[in-house]
């Protein structure tokens, strides 16, 4: 499926984003690459489950977990975050699956699956600000500074190191993307997504794929959510964790497109440069207004443009392309509502 | 030690009959969450911003204009009941065909705009209404006012409520529609009709709820957070549609979070109240009282 011409412009792409902070060194905009890094790999996770009907609203609580988790554990015990980071995903993991493998044995779907993981980013917020004698409550929490090895304590002061770190943090979701895309697994999980029973008739095991799938996911968001801390240095349980956060990772991979590999990617951009141009544009006065344009584009977009920016363009590019799966024509009929 | 156990006693009795007042504003909040489920099989998922923006216009119309309480509470329980039927009319309809999801996730970008309107037009600053209803004391036992009239506004809400329901021509078609949506339409009852005075209801009860909680708590552009998602957990345990479900679990969620708060931090008896949900929904999905398949 991939030709040549893909393959080629991917390499070129790729080397180009490698090679750009040793040419263009501007810290302000290396900054904000890295953060539209970090969050796109984030975003590209949550997207891994959510095309597939799975719309979780928990995965702020993964993000908050991994962040948490390592920097907790390289402050009180000083382990590293090469040790904390698995960790952290690990306990995610782990959570993904307790909460995740009775909502799928009991077939807690639609509307219940998305308020019990809405239940979930709501607990481990809670548990943050509640244990706030370790964690610094919701004022937040700081690693560290290292005295030592730098490498071993996974901080770096300049941006370039970090630019790095976040690039192929990114690459790998976007190759774990394409690698669930061309597995078995996607089949399985199209065919639960558009009917559970037919699939299970069919030889599926429903439980299994879904909980893969939301592990994988899971684990995932919750390395993101430990790099973003480790090159933040500061975090609070409300940028990492809790509803907000869930929403806007839904929020961006819609934006994008869904069902495109870069589309979260894409999501990203848009939304970091937005929140970045309303700020840097009207300063303090702008505090609220990143979010009104936000909610109106979600609105509009669900609307209107279901399958995102990047999902559309590509169809409009090659609409001889395939006929769209059921589910993605479900979400399409709704640009045009009472056909 | 007879001594100490009283002590103890009357804390927890106090605690428990907290929790019961807490139920009341958390079931007012339920029924209208849950009426707009069982007739539109629509989740807004910002439900609590609407409180939100009620409890704002509360604070406006009776500390910038001065007017009473009682006159301010209609007017913005009206006002907040046509911005339910604007959501509807806005965002749910265009949208009804589509996949629930789809819907569930448009109210999620009405949460952002709410939030942030209020935060671009009234700042993030913490403000209340500046109304200090006395506090009662029975015994050793101390009650707030505010908590009891909240208490038995939302059971006369709720009464009103179900009243309207099983009373009247309007009511009934609204039963009707949230047992066979198809037919209805058939039978001559107008759907779009009946959808936008379903919403400008539930909008109206979120209304009502605002000017209750107004009395207790600040308001901020984010205090829809806080209560919020409670309520979608409470709608979720009754059974998603089941007003009498609804009910009841408000007042289990009450009792967790006030006994909880009572032996820890309040943090805890939330944390303690978002476990027992997903124990329960796993030992009943559809809700506390729905029937094993």
């Amino acid at each position: 499926m991939m030709g040549q011409g893909r393959l080629a412009a991917w390499a070129i792409g790729l080397a180009a984003l490698v090679v750009l902070p040793f040419v263009y060194r501007d810290p302000y905009h290396l900054h904000i690459l890295v953060l539209i890094l970090i969050w796109s790999f984030a975003y590209t996770s949550w997207s891994m489950m959510g095309r597939f009907g799975l719309v979780s609203l928990g995965h702020g609580g993964f993000m908050g977990i991994g962040a948490y988790v390592t920097a907790l554990l390289w402050n009180h015990l000083g382990w590293s975050p090469w040790i904390g980071i698995p960790i952290g995903m690990v306990a995610a993991g782990a959570l993904a699956l307790i909460v995740g493998y009775p909502c799928f044995r009991f077939r807690i779907t639609g509307h219940y699956f998305v308020l019990v993981t809405l239940a979930l980013s709501g607990i481990v917020l809670q548990v943050i600000t509640a244990t706030r004698d370790y964690t610094g409550g919701s004022l937040g929490y700081t690693p560290n500074r290292a005295s030592g090895n730098k490498l071993w304590a996974l901080q770096f002061d300049d941006k370039i190191t970090w630019y790095l770190i976040a690039l192929g943090v990114w690459l790998f979701g976007i190759v774990v993307w394409h690698w669930v895309d061309r597995s078995m697994a996607r089949y399985a999980l199209e065919a639960i997504s558009e009917d559970e029973d037919a699939a299970a008739a069919a030889g599926v095991d429903v439980t299994a794929e879904k909980l893969k799938i939301t592990l994988l996911s899971a684990v995932m968001t919750a390395l993101a959510g430990a790099i973003y801390c480790q090159y933040q240095m500061f975090i609070t349980p409300d940028t990492v964790s809790g509803i907000a956060v869930s929403l806007q990772m839904v929020f961006a991979a819609i934006v994008g497109g869904l069902f495109v590999s870069l589309g979260p990617t894409f999501g990203a951009v848009i939304t970091i440069l937005l929140a970045e141009t309303l700020r840097i544009g009207f300063g303090t006065r702008a505090v609220g207004w990143d979010n009104l344009v936000y909610g109106v584009l979600l609105v509009l977009f669900i609307i209107f443009l279901p399958k995102g920016i990047l999902g559309s363009l590509l169809d409009r590019l090659k609409p001889q392309r395939k006929v769209p799966r059921t589910h993605e024509q479900e979400a399409v009929q709704i640009a045009r509502p009472g056909t | 030690m007879q001594a100490i156990l009283d002590i103890f006693d009357i804390y927890l009795l106090e605690a428990v009959i907290n929790g019961i007042l807490l139920g009341g504003v958390l079931a007012l909040l339920a029924l209208g969450l849950n009426l707009i489920f069982g007739v539109i099989d629509v989740t807004w998922i910002c439900y609590a911003e609407l409180v939100m923006i009620g409890m704002y216009a509360m604070y406006f119309l009776v500390q910038s204009y001065g007017i009473s309480y009682f006159i301010a509470a209609p007017l913005t329980i009206l006002l907040v009941a046509i911005l339910g039927a604007a959501l509807h009319y806005l965002v749910i309809a265009p949208l009804l065909t589509a996949p629930p999801i789809n819907q569930l996730l448009a109210t999620g970008g009405v949460l952002f705009v709410l939030q942030s309107f209020a935060t671009v037009a009234f700042g993030i600053d913490f403000r209340n209404l500046g109304i200090r209803l006395p506090v009662l004391a029975f015994g050793e036992m101390h009650f707030s006012y505010a908590r009891l009239l909240s208490f038995l506004a939302a059971l006369v809400g709720m009464v009103v409520v179900y009243l309207f329901m099983t009373r009247t021509f309007t009511g009934t078609a609204i039963r009707a529609i949230s047992q066979d949506r198809q037919i209805m339409a058939l039978m001559g009852v107008d759907t779009k009709r009946i959808y936008l005075i379903t919403s400008a209801l539930g909008g109206a009860l979120a209304g009502l709820a605002a000017c209750l909680l107004v009395l207790q708590y600040d308001v901020h552009p984010f205090v829809g957070l806080s209560f919020g998602p409670i309520t979608f957990l409470i709608c979720v345990l009754g059974g998603l549609g089941n007003f009498i479900g609804g009910f009841i679990a408000a007042f289990v969620f009450a009792e967790i979070i006030s006994l909880g708060g009572l032996f820890s931090d309040l943090e805890w008896g939330y944390v303690l109240a978002f476990a027992f949900f997903i124990v329960m929904m796993f030992i009943r999905p559809a809700g506390l009282l729905a029937r094993r398949r």
